[in-house]
């Protein structure tokens, strides 16, 4: 048995697993297949101040090694999590983090601080990367001051853990990190998704109802590694990894690539004990390869 | 009631037509209870261009033989790959899935289940639970032809069985909608499942004669489970998903007569 404990800027975890927000739900869904105090963090799905409806159906679209979706953010609020949600996720002994999302910094801030005021939730997630929603989303993720002015105001309202989660729909992702570790991040997370396309050739047109939205799974996880490498040199704040990892051995590629932690995402699609299943994966590779810890194959390839 | 994710072992594959196999699969322990309308995410292990799982509707739950029945449409390689498991071969799946049909009705309502093509599939099962309650169901089932009428028999040792093809090569000639049995019976409640298009002629017909109507849907999913928000459908309480809040749906909940 390695070490698999992990600590994110004060945010303490048995083991590096988390899931990625919306492939999850609430934990709860999940809670037939896998005990969630055995998951590292559970960041549940992106939460905004005011309700939203998402994007209308089609919001998937199935492609080569992956899938695209367009959900928009759909969610009932932060009240609603705060008052209806965070007492059914404090029955479980397991540590869930929140995703917020916003339209504004103002909303971002607003939103954030409410969930700060829950003892039960050690961290936030920030989306700054979300491709599926005009407003808030990925506005923000793709410019250096975009990024760094959602990151202050959050940063001036939550005390706690603040992970911000980027987009890979930028021209340079290392500067879009380093500008938010200036605003006083805690940690990053990526990638979110990668903006796509897939259009019904017999119809003439897109098979998502917005047009485009984001890809994931395996066929993103080259591009993720690639852009956790160049973060890890970046910052020196800790990189969550994310994107298409399916099993311990993807993971590891993340761990090398110099993340402290990882997301599973559209694995949890596929088969719902996913997470334990690369928890003990990463244990076992240890293990086999005489690493006491996990730390000592974190960004391991320069 | 808990889910499962279990490897289910085949126990006969049979070939109902070109594009339609029937699936019984079984478990070495004993399978959990399942409520007609809930359905089955299976693993299309073997796919080369696919990668989630596909849903698939429960064709029927043998409880005395600890057997759950699948009839799968091929309708691309997730499908295809389904359904070329032999005798023997284990099937990755997560089950029961969604919330069923509303089964818990006087005896002596007359019943009518209205299906078309592979949504047939939930009928069976549904048909065979209504009338071990009591209920005696009439079927009314529409293909494109008389060789893609699925199950007949089956359907016709469980209820009276109308059929309609659009060749008129058994049946009456056309959609199940223009079945005369519509204007020369009545009924107090409709169940039906398959292609959109025919389940909102059904409903509509259902809510101009005032009559109670479950649909179950099939729309896009990826997760099954109510946590990726990919299948949702809008109704009078918003989207909701098809995977967890449905498959099925009283009629005069969705945004369909609007």
């Amino acid at each position: 048995m390695a070490n698999l404990n992990v600590n994110i800027a004060g945010l303490s975890l048995p083991n590096p697993v988390m899931t990625a927000s919306g492939t999850f739900g609430y934990g709860i869904e999940f809670s037939d297949f896998v005990d969630l105090s055995q998951i590292g963090a559970i960041i549940v799905k992106g939460t905004t101040l005011l309700p939203r409806e998402g994007n209308d159906y089609p919001r998937m679209a199935e492609t080569a090694q992956g899938m695209l979706n367009c959900v928009g953010l759909q969610n009932k609020g932060v009240d609603y999590f705060c008052e209806r949600i965070y007492p059914e996720l404090s029955k479980y002994n397991s540590r869930f983090i929140v995703n917020v999302s916003g339209s504004s910094p103002d909303d971002y801030a607003e939103c954030a601080s409410r969930i700060d005021a829950l003892d039960g939730i050690p961290a936030i997630e920030l989306n700054i990367s979300c491709p599926n929603v005009r407003q808030g989303g990925m506005a923000f993720g793709v410019t250096t001051e975009g990024a760094a002015s959602v990151v202050r105001e959050v940063r001036k309202r939550y005390h706690k853990t603040l992970v911000v989660k980027l987009s890979p729909n930028v021209t340079d992702i290392a500067d879009i990190a380093r500008a938010v570790e200036g605003a006083g991040a805690d940690a990053v997370s990526l990638i979110n998704t990668l903006m796509g396309m897939s259009i019904d050739i017999e119809h003439r047109r897109s098979r998502l109802s917005i047009g485009t939205g984001g890809l994931s799974g395996p066929a993103v996880k080259p591009v993720a590694v690639r852009m956790v490498w160049q973060v890890a040199r970046a910052v020196k704040i800790p990189v969550i990894g994310l994107g298409g990892i399916m099993n311990a051995a993807d993971a590891i590629e993340f761990f090398m690539a110099g993340a402290s932690a990882i997301e599973i995402g559209t694995a949890n699609f596929i088969d719902p004990q996913v997470t334990i299943k690369v928890r003990d994966g990463i244990d076992k590779w240890l293990d086999e390869h005489g690493c006491l810890s996990l730390q000592e194959i974190i960004g391991a390839v320069r | 009631m808990n889910k499962a994710v279990e490897n289910l072992v085949v126990v006969e594959n049979r070939r109902l037509t070109a594009h339609h196999s029937l699936l019984r699969l079984t478990s070495s322990t004993s399978l959990p209870p399942m409520i007609p309308g809930q359905f089955v995410e299976v693993l299309a292990d073997g796919s080369t261009s696919t990668f989630l799982r596909r849903p698939i509707s429960i064709n029927l739950f043998d409880a005395d033989n600890n057997e759950l029945w699948l009839l799968v449409a091929i309708v691309g390689d997730g499908t295809k790959a389904i359904a070329s498991k032999e005798k023997g071969d284990k099937l990755n799946c997560i089950f029961p899935l969604g919330n069923g049909f509303s089964i818990d009705i006087n005896p002596a309502s007359r019943v009518l289940l209205v299906g078309g093509g592979v949504g047939v599939a939930p009928l069976l099962f549904l048909g065979r639970r209504l009338s071990e309650a009591g209920v005696a169901p009439s079927f009314l089932l529409g293909a494109r032809t008389a060789d893609d009428i699925l199950e007949r028999e089956m359907f016709e040792q469980t209820g009276k069985v109308y059929i309609t093809t659009e060749d008129g090569s058994a049946g009456q000639r056309g959609f199940v909608t223009n079945h005369t049995i519509l204007a020369d019976e009545s009924f107090d409640m409709i169940y039906t499942c398959g292609p959109n298009p025919m389940m909102k002629a059904v409903a509509s017909y259902a809510y101009n004669n005032k009559i109670r109507c479950e649909a179950s849907l099939e729309n896009l999913m990826a997760c099954g489970l109510g946590a990726c928000l990919c299948c949702v459908e809008k109704t009078v309480d918003g989207n909701l998903c098809v995977c967890k809040d449905g498959p099925v749906f009283d009629t005069r909940k969705l945004l369909w007569n609007k």
